[in-house]
């Protein structure tokens, strides 16, 4: 004896709900990194000595890799969005599936530009 | 093509219950309500399920199949097999009575509590209401009244699951038509009551709704429409006056 | 205030700030490629924005927008996951103090370079 099968997996696989999804927790972890991110650059009150000294701190890989995760989570929370927008304030289009794999390909991108550009 | 038994597990029992395996003959251009009818009627009699035209008109009767809701009169089950496999549930966000059979009243009371039912003000001694067919109102109505109330968007959505007093996009796409209906005097009512928590802005945007309703129609689009009215009517006021 | 206006004013807030975001984050990402190039030091940020009126003015307005934006977001995903903890409300509130007080703060200090 079980309970009732309820919504899974199978009713959520398709585009829309992985764009919601996507957004979503893009948007949760940006809003848990800005306070910090803001916590950060708030050291500069120290004068250039003191923000360098802060800033020597997140000299370790792990800070690195946790910013490109971030340019990522930002180009996917951005784009998506403007999806959304498009959706909620542009003419009717449908479920901007175009915008989707925007998102996608913008997402890569910019976490290419960043390895491209970080030293 | 294989020849051998579909194997179609059936969800018995309620709320509580136990999915069942039937073995069921393969016929080409088989529904899948005509392997649930098989069941029944050859297998176990006990087994309770909804239906009526049979022929994708009435809606009657969609469930779960492979975990999505369909019409399972309009589903080959060559479509979704999944090697000999096959799972038929009751419709998901609504109470199970029996099998297969689920409580549609609350559907329904939501469509009353979106204020999706038309309400004018002539009577047989006035002229016919001039309805202009090429207006806009008139082709964002149009876009949404072939609705027949079968539950599939309603069962597919999330925001229902998780918000039990969310009206849900029959409900809501219902109204939106009904706000594009020019005839209709409740406007305000309407607006009030689709907006808070329970209404428009509850929506995500998922979009499982539009991915599955049998009708093409596009809940999301309806909602889209009734977050900006409603959000105009909040700050600016409508034409109906302010909420 | 009823609840459907309410819900209605914050869904209209959240739209409009996410049109400003929308702007400053397409901003902010070009100079974030702009910036990362050869590596990233205070020197290097605080020339850029020590005594600049104009990116102090963005990113105050970015500040603003984040404060109207991030915290309606979690409310919504709070009230969903906790719907009875009565949680949303005041840890989306904490949540958009930190963001206007430490935003703010973040600007004026590198809008200064530590000297007030």
């Amino acid at each position: 004896m079980s309970s009732r099968p309820t919504l899974d997996y199978r009713a959520k696989s398709h585009l829309s709900y992985f764009a919601y999804a996507c957004h979503r927790y893009s948007g949760l972890l940006l809003a848990c990194f800005i306070p910090l991110h803001f916590l950060m650059l708030s050291q500069s009150l120290r004068g250039m000595q003191g923000f360098e000294k802060s800033l020597a701190l997140t000299d370790v890989w792990v800070f690195k890799f946790g910013e490109w995760a971030l340019v990522i989570l930002l180009a996917v929370h951005l784009t998506g969005g403007l999806r959304l927008l498009m959706i909620e304030f542009g003419p009717w289009r449908g479920l901007r599936k175009g915008w989707i794999q925007l998102t996608i390909l913008f997402a890569i991108a910019c976490g290419l530009l960043f390895l491209y550009f970080a030293n | 093509m294989s020849n051998a038994d579909l194997k179609v597990r059936v969800w018995r029992g309620s709320q509580e219950g136990e999915f069942v395996e039937y073995l069921v003959p393969r016929n080409p251009n088989q529904t899948v309500l005509d392997v649930v009818t098989y069941i029944q009627r050859k297998l176990d009699p006990t087994l309770s399920y909804r239906f009526a035209c049979r022929v994708g008109m009435c809606g009657s009767c969609a469930m779960t199949v492979n975990g999505v809701a369909r019409w399972t009169c309009r589903t080959h089950v060559s479509q979704i097999l999944q090697g000999d496999a096959l799972e038929i549930a009751p419709l998901n966000n609504l109470p199970v009575i029996k099998d297969l059979a689920t409580d549609m009243r609350e559907f329904f009371n939501k469509w009353k509590g979106a204020v999706g039912f038309f309400k004018g003000n002539q009577t047989r001694h006035d002229d016919f209401a001039k309805v202009e067919p090429n207006s806009e109102e008139r082709q964002l109505a149009n876009a949404g009244i072939e609705c027949i109330g079968c539950g599939v968007c309603y069962a597919s959505c999330e925001v229902v699951e998780s918000r039990p007093n969310y009206l849900g996009p029959a409900a809501l796409n219902r109204a939106w038509t009904l706000t594009n209906d020019v005839r209709d005097v409740q406007q305000l009512e309407r607006m009030r009551a689709v907006a808070g928590d329970a209404g428009c802005h509850a929506c995500h945007t998922q979009g499982s709704c539009t991915e599955a309703c049998p009708k093409s129609i596009e809940p999301t689009a309806s909602i889209a429409g009734l977050k900006k009215l409603i959000a105009k009517a909040a700050v600016r006021g409508s034409k109906w006056g302010k909420l | 205030m009823s609840t459907g206006v309410l819900q209605a004013k914050l869904w209209y807030a959240q739209r409009i700030s996410a049109m400003v975001l929308g702007i400053c984050v397409a901003i902010h990402l070009l100079i974030i490629f702009y910036a990362i190039r050869g590596g990233l030091s205070a020197q290097e940020i605080l020339g850029r924005t020590q005594g600049n009126v104009l990116f102090a003015i963005f990113y105050e307005v970015f500040v603003i927008a984040c404060f109207v934006h991030a915290p309606i977001g979690v409310a919504n995903i709070l009230q969903e996951i906790f719907p009875k903890s009565g949680l949303a409300e005041p840890l989306s509130w904490i949540l958009a103090l930190l963001i206007l007080i430490l935003g703010t703060t973040a600007v004026v200090g590198v809008f200064t370079g530590g000297q007030i």
